[in-house]
């Protein structure tokens, strides 16, 4: 094409932008990484150094496989973190559905109020929320990190799905109910395939900060049956001495089940992309 | 069996009331059209008759059964929508046969009905394919095959032809009216467009901003309108109004006349007057004339005619076929 010559500077640039986004935000991984597979001298010597032979060692690995319970810590996160969304992403669809499709007195109120938890942080109820636990017999119970992460996902899952839903053709939902299918077969058969791209986009927001999240793991579950990731990593940094090898360790454990997650809901951002009901 | 009573049906969202008491009366066997400009709730009457849509008052009786609280599933209606709503994820098989799995029909007994009506849509090879996998016009059969199989007493359509294009929508129309003398069934179509309404067909329910404007067969509303609306809205090119004081006729407003009923002559007529513009069509040209009597005024003349731009000319009307309008708009016989 003869414009794509004049493009070459506009397109440089667009990429040397992306490339440094890409590096500056790929540095921090890549600096825990590096420095998670060096002596404790060497980290502090040369932090930026690749590891070498001489300076290369597993026993960051090694204290955190030994120390403590880590498969164990690791399994919390993960049942919190995938139970959390298959919750986020059932209630809120099905809030979604219902004020995108029906017409109801208070519709537009109750949207409001429901999107409300995305301005106001759920942390500043957390002595509120440690109160009801602690009455409720659930401190110390991976049902209490469940029920404050599902809370807290729902109002951005509700917003960005009811968006999504308004989209969806209402004669493909007026033709299931002439065929005689039920509100629920509606729901489940019709819409929600539609809106599957929207579904992965919500799993993955809802997924990092659920799994990266320190302080309700603190507050509401710091026994040690109960510990998730990154409570577990806390122990190596004390108030004097902090165990940067095994820090460092834990943490690169820790990118590795998210990592997965994220590739599988992405692999279904692009696949969900599937139509040809509607014109 | 397949008649439908509606009995001051009035619909409202809010304060704003979309139909405005629709009293009708379709009997067994009859294809009747809801043709309007958009926004005139035809297609939200269409929605109240399927179910869709709750009315705010009035009765809706199907085959002399009250529905008004029964389902969309139970009315015994099929729909077929504009934007032919197929299921994406069923094959073009699974797609006509949902409604009757629905309902508990035997499965032998959906296989042949999907059998029969995919034959008489000539959908055979397609069956096995998803709605993806077809044109525009193949979604459209199958949607209208979904609808036969179902055998319904009364057949919706919303619309049906809006999304093919010209050709396409020609072919379809020939496949519905087809289909309608061969099945017998009783159906009811809505459209904004007249040229559909006028070929398909059997009466025609002119509706205006939530009221029935006129009912009646295609040429009693083009040889009979009730007043200025139906009398605009049926026929291409727009029948001329002319105020009829400028004509010199007292005790009415308007007096209109088809721009096929007036007659051109080089020579003499009544209305003497400049071609503004010529459209020639082949089978018709259309031409605007600037009259000194009539005002801005299209006539239409069949064939072909050698009129161009700024060529003096005098137009006749058929005195026999003028249309008078009162006051309120309403035709005086």
């Amino acid at each position: 094409m003869a414009t794509a010559r004049t493009s070459y500077l506009r397109t440089g640039l667009i990429h040397l932008a992306l490339i440094s986004y890409t590096l500056i935000a790929l540095f921090p991984v890549f600096l825990t990484l590096v420095n998670s597979f060096k002596t404790r001298n060497a980290i502090f010597r040369e932090p930026m150094a690749i590891p070498t032979p001489s300076t290369f060692s597993l026993v960051g690995y090694e204290t955190v496989l030994k120390q403590g319970d880590f498969i164990g810590y690791f399994q919390n996160s993960l049942i919190v973190t995938v139970v959390s969304i298959a919750l986020v992403l059932l209630f809120g669809a099905m809030a979604a559905f219902a004020l995108s499709e029906y017409r109801f007195r208070g519709n537009l109120l109750m949207g409001l109020y429901l999107a409300l938890g995305i301005m106001i942080p759920i942390r500043l109820g957390t002595v509120a929320i440690l109160q009801g636990m602690v009455a409720a017999g659930l401190v110390n119970t991976l049902t209490a990190l469940v029920l404050v992460y599902t809370a807290q996902g729902l109002p951005l899952a509700i917003f960005i799905l009811s968006e999504f839903m308004r989209t969806v053709s209402d004669d493909l939902k007026n033709a299931g109910r002439i065929d005689g299918l039920s509100e629920y077969a509606i729901f489940f058969r019709l819409v929600l395939p539609l809106v599957r791209p929207a579904m992965a986009t919500v799993a993955v927001f809802t997924m990092i900060p659920i799994w990266n999240d320190l302080w309700f793991p603190l507050i509401l579950v710091p026994g040690e049956a109960t510990k998730t990731v990154t409570l577990g990593a806390q122990m190596f940094i004390g108030q004097f001495v902090t165990n940067w090898n095994a820090v460092l360790s834990a943490l690169s454990l820790a990118i590795l089940p998210v990592l997965v997650l994220y590739v599988i809901f992405s692999r279904q951002l692009i696949r969900g992309i599937t139509s040809g009901a509607v014109k | 069996m397949g008649s439908l009573q509606l009995t001051s049906i009035r619909k409202a969202f809010g304060d704003h009331e979309v139909l405005k008491g629709i009293d009708l009366d379709v009997k067994d066997g009859e294809f009747v059209i809801f043709v309007g400009p958009s926004g005139c709730g035809k297609s939200t009457l269409l929605r109240v008759i399927a179910g869709l849509e709750d009315a705010s008052s009035g009765s809706i009786r199907i085959d002399g059964k009250e529905v008004a609280t029964v389902p969309p599933a139970k009315r015994g209606i099929a729909m077929v929508f504009q934007s032919y709503a197929l299921y994406p994820h069923l094959t073009v098989k699974d797609n006509m046969g949902l409604g009757l799995k629905q309902a508990g029909t035997p499965k032998a007994e959906i296989e042949e009905r999907v059998t029969k009506a995919s034959s008489m849509l000539s959908l055979e090879p397609y069956l096995a394919r998803r709605p993806a996998e077809l044109s525009g016009g193949q979604r459209q059969r199958v949607a209208i095959g979904r609808a036969i199989v179902r055998e319904p007493s009364l057949f919706l359509f919303d619309e049906p032809l809006s999304n093919l294009d010209a050709a396409l929508r020609v072919q379809t129309r020939l496949e519905i009216a087809r289909l309608h003398r061969r099945l017998k069934a009783t159906m009811i179509y809505v459209t904004h467009d007249q040229v559909e309404a006028m070929t398909l067909a059997d009466k025609i329910v002119v509706l205006s901003a939530g009221k029935v404007e006129q009912i009646g067969s295609p040429m009693e509303l083009y040889n009979r309108p009730a007043n200025t609306f139906v009398a605009g809205f049926i026929g291409s090119p727009q029948m001329n109004f002319i105020p009829a004081e400028r004509l010199g006729e007292g005790g009415i407003k308007t007096i209109g006349i088809r721009p096929e009923h007036i007659a051109l002559s080089r020579e003499a007529g009544e209305w003497k007057g400049k071609v503004v513009h010529a459209e020639h069509l082949g089978a018709d040209t259309i031409l605007y004339l600037e009259t000194e009597t009539a005002g801005l005024i299209t006539v239409r003349l069949f064939g072909e005619h050698r009129y161009g731009a700024d060529d003096i000319v005098y137009a006749t009307p058929d005195k026999a076929l003028m249309h008078r309008f009162d006051a309120n708009d309403q035709a005086v016989r």
